[in-house]
């Protein structure tokens, strides 16, 4: 089912781990799908003054395509200038990994929108200037997280009684 | 490289070395239709079909002509639930549980398509039906009660005895799904009208399953054709399958008592040891369950990469999670016991066979905990 690639990274992560003081968290997915992943990034400039991705690192709660993907998107991330961090694509992930289920396409294939998140939480707490693509970006990721969590709505409730009733 | 520790067996079973050697004779020689006159055929149908019929019906303590085979126990329980309902002149109601296969399921959600009413009674937090929430449901206009024996995911053994004979008393039809429990302990099947099993979770061959149908209940069939099997199920009969499936029933019920016991305290030994795990639940019962099925939830992971994990270290094993199924959502059994959709997606089932030893066990359970420690640790849901 999973490409040989997939496995590698499920079986070895790179880069999992909590990352204290982080400059960014990218919080994305929802417990209730079964998804979530948690992205750290480090920030710092290059030579030419150019702030770039020094560190990144997860934590996922999730199957194997969405611990793959976290621990791919660091490869990619890992160096990369912000600009060039946020033409990485959850596509261009899935294909690093030569590929992945169908079915995991959209549900698993997280990364791209917790390294968004995460330099979006960069920019924001630190007063950053946020480019209007990424802006729409962030918009639509918030979206897409209040939309599955409406759909949910009532096992949250469901789940929300049971633990008041512990 | 080492062999694979199988702990899949409600997902299906190895064929029995003798099961293959007996169906072997039957693909080679005696490979005649059991419809023909001449001898070779008649070996066919005496020494495969008549003696498979007897042989099942003997250890189930049955009528011969009470047995029809089918492909699988999906088409026991279509036939069982379709066949009941399309013998009804108007709409007619019934009842099943929320936690059966989905073959049954499915069958009675096509029911409702079709015009019926459908009761899908509520199981307790052990997956248990209760038996005044079935005298309550009953009407005078249900035609059938479909309850599985033994619940494939968590293991629960329901009171079959006790529903049938609710059921019985009004006057209604009652089938059972007993794929899980079949071959593992004696039935009780006194006031069961009709039962499923499956030749491939018990040692036996896959395409291959039976319906037990108690003389007298009418049923219209689904399959057309030469009027075989009764006329209940037209279609030459699959006699390698058929003959499988009986040598694999005298197996199981020749093995059953002593095989139980061994493989309900390799199971006690998992459920005690996973316990200790911190933050982990057993679904369904501690006791009353089956002997070789063991269900956990694991806090803060989630179960497909649990199974992955495990069949990196050679353990085959299945989950409840979303991210097994096609479907992405998790296993309706696990939400019907009330367990919380996260509990729900880090769900690990391990069901035991006669080939695990105590070996495999100890294999286990010096892997498994490695194995949720560092799922957990890379988890931001965990502490």
């Amino acid at each position: 089912m999973y490409s040989e690639k997939v496995m590698e990274h499920f079986n070895e992560p790179h880069n999992q781990r909590k990352m204290e003081d982080p400059d960014g968290i990218g919080k994305v997915g929802n417990a209730l799908c079964g998804d979530v992943m948690w992205l750290y990034v480090k920030i710092d400039e290059n030579k030419s003054g150019e702030e770039i991705i020094k560190d990144v690192s997860w934590e996922t709660f999730g199957c194997t395509a969405a611990i793959a993907t976290s621990s791919m998107i660091t490869d990619l991330a890992k160096g990369a200038t912000i600009e060039e961090a946020l033409e990485i694509s959850n596509q261009k992930v899935a294909e690093e990994l030569d590929g992945l289920p169908k079915v995991k396409m959209h549900c698993s294939n997280l990364a791209s929108d917790g390294l968004v998140e995460a330099i979006y939480d960069y920019l924001d707490s630190s007063g950053g200037e946020i480019p209007e693509e990424l802006e729409k970006r962030h918009k639509q990721i918030r979206q897409h997280m209040e939309k599955v969590e409406e759909e949910y709505g009532d096992y949250v409730e469901m789940e929300e009684q049971m633990h008041g009733a512990d | 490289m080492k062999e694979t520790i199988y702990m899949d067996n409600a997902a299906t079973t190895p064929v029995a070395e003798s099961v293959v050697k007996k169906m072997s004779e039957f693909f080679r020689d005696k490979y005649g239709n059991p419809s023909s006159l001449y001898s070779p055929a008649s070996t066919a149908k005496k020494e495969g079909l008549d003696w498979s019929r007897e042989k099942i019906a003997e250890l189930l303590g049955v009528d011969a002509g009470e047995i029809v085979f089918t492909s699988g126990a999906t088409e026991s329980d279509n036939l069982a639930i379709k066949g009941v309902a399309l013998k009804l002149e108007e709409p007619g109601h019934f009842i099943t549980s929320e936690i059966e296969h989905h073959a049954v399921l499915h069958s009675f959600e096509w029911l409702e398509d079709q015009g019926h009413e459908v009761t899908y009674l509520d199981v307790d937090e052990n997956g248990l039906v209760k038996p005044d929430d079935l005298r309550e449901a009953l009407r005078d206009d249900t035609a059938l009660v479909s309850i599985m024996y033994a619940n494939n995911e968590i293991g629960t053994i329901e009171p079959i005895g006790e529903l049938a004979r609710i059921t019985r008393e009004n006057g209604t039809l009652f089938h059972t799904d007993a794929v899980q429990a079949f071959g593992k302990f004696p039935l009780e099947l006194e006031n069961v009208d009709m039962l499923s099993a499956s030749g491939h979770k018990i040692y036996g061959p896959k395409g291959i399953g039976l319906l037990y149908c108690r003389s007298g209940v009418k049923l219209e069939p689904l399959i057309h054709g030469g009027g075989h099997e009764s006329g209940l199920r037209s279609g030459t009969e699959n006699v390698p399958g058929i003959v499988g499936l009986a040598k694999a029933t005298e197996l199981t019920f020749e093995e059953m008592g002593r095989e139980q016991e061994r493989q309900r305290q390799l199971r006690d030994r998992i459920i005690d040891e996973v316990s200790r795990i911190p933050d982990t639940v057993l679904n369904g019962p501690r006791e009353g369950r089956l002997a070789n099925n063991i269900n956990f939830s694991f806090q803060g992971i989630e179960g497909e990469s649990i199974v992955m994990k495990l069949d990196n270290k050679n353990i085959a094993a299945s989950t409840g999670s979303a991210c097994s199924s096609p479907s992405l959502e998790p296993s309706h059994v696990l939400l019907a016991i009330d367990l919380p959709m996260t509990m729900a997606h880090g769900s690990l089932r391990l069901t035991l066979g006669r080939q695990t030893s105590e070996a495999d066990v100890d294999y286990l359970l010096d892997v498994l905990p490695g194995v949720i420690e560092d799922l957990r640790r890379a988890s931001p849901l965990s502490n």
